[in-house]
């Protein structure tokens, strides 16, 4: 079982869900993330990710781990998927199984906010009138922008 | 060899994904920067925004090099 991973087809939220469950844990928390149409105003069409593969599955074991340096008990898996998606498809699942819901909630948002980080994954969005591969995580300035924090022995 | 990884815009930018690079004793992620900017002058303003990755693992400032390493750009990521 691959608790990380990048996929080209679609993701069973229940699958990756059930990847976490276990008996000392209370609280599962799932993140969704999935194909917003409008984005300030302008009509996306549909989306393509793209992924350096290999290394964006060992940046998800990283984000696993550091959830697990602060929190041991916690059980973490995150499926991106990448290629072609249209509106609503689910791009990313995270599931976090704690002993109890407060650090549930916590370490999901620690998940995605660190994704948008250091985990090299990109997408292009494209319109009715272009696309263009998107660069930052706030969807305000086109690439390239300034670095992301990637902190820990590596900085 | 040292071979170089392109993604997103700057593949596109530079028609390919992967590029080879002759490889030279004492070589750092500098070297192969300034390489990169030389053969393809259209990535020359993108190189200083994207992080270098050695080996798939995020490398420091002219990281030195070895025959055979995987270099990649890493442009700003929008993942999620």
């Amino acid at each position: 079982m691959k608790l990380f991973e990048i996929v080209e087809d679609t993701i069973s939220v229940e699958q990756v869900m059930r990847k976490v469950i276990h008996p000392n844990c209370g609280a599962v928390n799932l993140f969704v993330g999935t194909v917003r149409e409008l984005t300030k105003g302008k009509k996306t069409l549909y989306l393509e990710y793209a992924a350096y593969k290999e290394m964006a599955e060992k940046q998800l074991e990283r984000i696993g781990r550091e959830i697990q340096e602060k929190c041991p008990e916690a059980r973490v898996a995150i499926t991106h998927r990448i290629g072609r998606l249209d509106i609503s498809d689910i791009a990313v699942t995270i599931a976090v199984a704690t002993p109890h819901r407060a650090d549930s909630y916590e370490y999901s948002r620690y998940a995605i906010e660190r994704m948008k980080e250091i985990v090299p994954i990109w997408k292009k969005e494209h319109w009715e009138d272009g696309e263009e591969w998107i660069g930052d995580q706030k969807e305000i300035t086109p690439y390239p922008t300034g670095k992301p924090e990637i902190g820990g022995k590596d900085a | 060899m040292i071979t170089i990884k392109l993604f997103a815009a700057m593949a596109e930018e530079a028609g390919k994904e992967t590029i080879e690079m002759t490889w030279q004793e004492g070589m750092t992620t500098e070297d192969v920067k300034r390489w990169l900017a030389e053969q393809y002058p259209s990535l020359a303003s993108r190189i200083p925004a994207a992080m270098v990755a050695v080996n798939q693992e995020f490398a420091a400032f002219a990281n030195p090099l070895q025959d055979g390493d995987e270099v990649a750009f890493i442009p700003p990521v929008s993942g999620g």
